[in-house]
């Protein structure tokens, strides 16, 4: 079904417009002109007001473009803003979202594309009463699952640390995000992989079943190989997914460990101090940067990303 | 649990009983199975019976209270002031992403040019976090320096748009940031919708003579029923998770003017430790998804049972 949608993008089937230059040509060209000078004109205000200098945004227009190009503002937001407990800026929440991203992604796409494959391939009874749960699972609001999981990730993580004599954590700490990126993570891409590992040919895996290939062997040596391009589409959503998120960060984390999206948010929304808007507009672009970096340079991956969430198969 | 009793067992049984037939299949569905069943089924179910307890500060002794909290939850300002701005705001983003989409997508999908960087501007800002969106916009609309400002400085001295310090309209303030981020996505999957639809419609109507927004409103829309209504689904299941948004962006200010439900949840929960309101929110907040899921699955799944 995913392919389906995205192939079918690639040609308009609409009412042909006749003439180049007839009157409803310029009235759709020029309404689209505008739509998007409406949705480039944020990115545009940031930009310019992150290279101007405060006194300059104090005098003139937010749409101006700078009489004098600073990078002062980039600089101090990545290595002097105030997040509110330290003065490093968002660098520290930079690599702390890394250091989330990283683990989260790997982890949350292994256990969903295992999970898929064993809906489509290995399955047994009530897989399918499971896959709907986890489902229907997708449209709970985060806010009634979130003081249970504080709980169990609480509970859990002072178990194994006192198992371990460690003084391992999960609440807090980096890998207990990592666990609820991997549950909420779960079911839009269990879909996707599931969806997928449908339309590989049923013969291959019968074919490598005869020739003595266990559950791990085929998902290794067929699967994976085969379904790239799903895997692929599934690191763009979770990369944009888990960098943006902002909720998860706030409870789950400790202020040393907090994502760049909290960080931001600290910065920016700090009441102590002069507002510095160009600093506060540099590090609201530095955030943005990532799924931005993603978005252009995926392109068509992208759309096809959110449209296998959406379309179901 | 199940892990680590059945490793040993199937070494021992000479015959493998049904359980343990494809040991690593299920091994790995193991993970899928717990988020089923603990997250999604049990959490959800501690919740909604914490709901109906006293419990202020976890873990201490909790009372049964009955709809106590709910009684209170309903009396509270803040919460029916959160429930008006989710149901404003929910309207309007609904009808409005819906509209825009459908309109850009009707756009897009009349063979022009440019089309792909056309779609890659109007769907970027969906790869922003609603963080990043509401501070975008809170610069914006900053009265003494953002668009107020501009639009005065042309010489309209007396313009005033100030969403983002009038209680009166601060949700339509995050509306104009919610509209900006999420239509693109909407219009992404319009316009997916679109060109499933079979060319011919358009030969027959072109042929028949009937103009294009004919076309659109009475065969175009009633063909991309299936389309609309899970663009529905997924802005709806969306607009009651709006939280981020109004945290960056006015911080549920001015007062208590732009505080939403999710917003609610989390600062009872978190913030002032009375969790027996936070659980009786939380619970209001997944009725209402219910309230929009139901019906959408007895659609989805009484049609396929049809046929």
């Amino acid at each position: 079904m995913a392919d389906a949608t995205t192939n079918a993008v690639t040609e308009a089937r609409g009412p042909k417009p006749r003439r180049v230059f007839s009157s409803t040509n310029i009235i759709i060209y020029g309404t689209l002109l505008v739509v998007c000078l409406y949705y480039l004109l944020p990115l545009y205000v940031m930009i310019v007001t992150s290279l101007k200098g405060m006194p300059e945004i104090r005098l003139g227009n937010i749409f101006s473009p700078p009489v004098e190009v600073t990078f002062q503002p980039w600089v101090k937001a990545w290595s002097e803003a105030c997040t509110g407990i330290n003065w490093d800026g968002l660098s520290r929440g930079f690599w702390n979202s890394v250091q989330i991203l990283v683990p989260s992604v790997i982890v949350s796409i292994a256990v969903a594309s295992v999970s898929g494959y064993a809906l489509v391939n290995w399955r047994f009874k009530g897989s399918e009463a499971f896959f709907t749960i986890l489902i229907f699972g997708a449209f709970i609001p985060y806010q009634v699952m979130i003081y249970p999981i504080v709980i169990i990730l609480r509970d859990t993580g002072g178990f194994i640390g006192d198992v371990t004599g460690t003084n391992f954590r999960l609440m807090g700490s980096i890998w207990g995000l990592v666990i609820v990126h991997t549950i909420f993570g779960m079911p839009i891409l269990t879909l996707l992989f599931r969806n997928y590992f449908t339309s590989v040919p049923e013969e291959l895996f019968k074919a490598a079943r005869v020739d003595g290939a266990g559950f791990w062997g085929i998902y290794f040596k067929i699967m994976l190989p085969m379904s790239l391009p799903i895997f692929v589409v599934a690191m763009i959503l979770q990369v944009t997914g888990i960098w943006n998120d902002f909720l998860f960060g706030v409870i789950y984390t400790k202020p040393e460990t907090y994502p760049m999206t909290v960080q931001l948010n600290n910065i920016v929304n700090s009441v102590q101090g002069v507002k510095e808007y160009n600093v506060n507009m540099a590090a609201t672009l530095l955030t943005g940067l990532v799924p931005l970096t993603i978005y252009f340079i995926s392109g068509r991956l992208f759309v096809r990303g959110i449209a296998a969430g959406a379309v179901k198969g | 649990m199940a892990v680590t009793d059945a490793g040993p067992a199937t070494e021992v049984a000479k015959r493998p009983s049904r359980l343990f037939k494809n040991l690593a299949s299920k091994i790995a569905a193991v993970p899928m199975v717990l988020v089923a069943l603990v997250i999604f089924v049990g959490c959800t179910i501690w919740t909604i019976y914490h709901s109906f307890t006293r419990s202020r500060l976890l873990p201490a002794p909790e009372k049964w209270v009955g709809l106590d909290n709910y009684e209170r939850l309903w009396g509270e300002n803040r919460w029916l002031i959160s429930i008006e701005n989710l149901a404003i705001y929910g309207f309007c983003s609904l009808t409005l992403s819906l509209t825009i989409g459908f309109v850009l997508a009707a756009l897009l999908d009349r063979k022009i040019r440019f089309e792909n960087t056309i779609r890659t501007i109007i769907l970027y800002p969906f790869a922003l976090s609603f963080v990043v969106t509401g501070l975008a916009w809170q610069w914006i609309l900053n009265p003494q320096l953002g668009l107020q400002n501009v639009v005065r400085s042309w010489g309209w001295e007396s313009f005033a748009f100030d969403p983002l310090n009038n209680a009166e309209i601060v949700i339509f303030g995050i509306l104009i940031a919610g509209i900006w981020q999420g239509s693109g996505f909407v219009m992404v999957l319009l316009l997916a919708g679109m060109r499933g639809i079979d060319e011919d419609i358009w030969k027959a109507s072109r042929v028949e003579g009937i103009p294009a927004w004919k076309t659109y409103i009475f065969i175009v829309i009633p063909m991309m029923r299936p389309v609309f209504v899970t663009a529905i689904v997924i802005i709806a299941s969306g607009i009651i998770k709006v939280y981020d948004l109004v945290v960056a962006q006015t911080s549920g200010g001015p007062g208590i003017a732009s505080e939403v439900p999710a917003k609610y949840v989390i600062e009872k929960m978190f913030f002032s430790q009375n969790l027996g309101l936070g659980f009786a929110a939380s619970t209001m907040m997944l009725l209402s998804v219910l309230v929009v899921l139901i019906p959408w699955a007895y659609l989805e799944f009484g049609g396929k049972k049809n046929g």
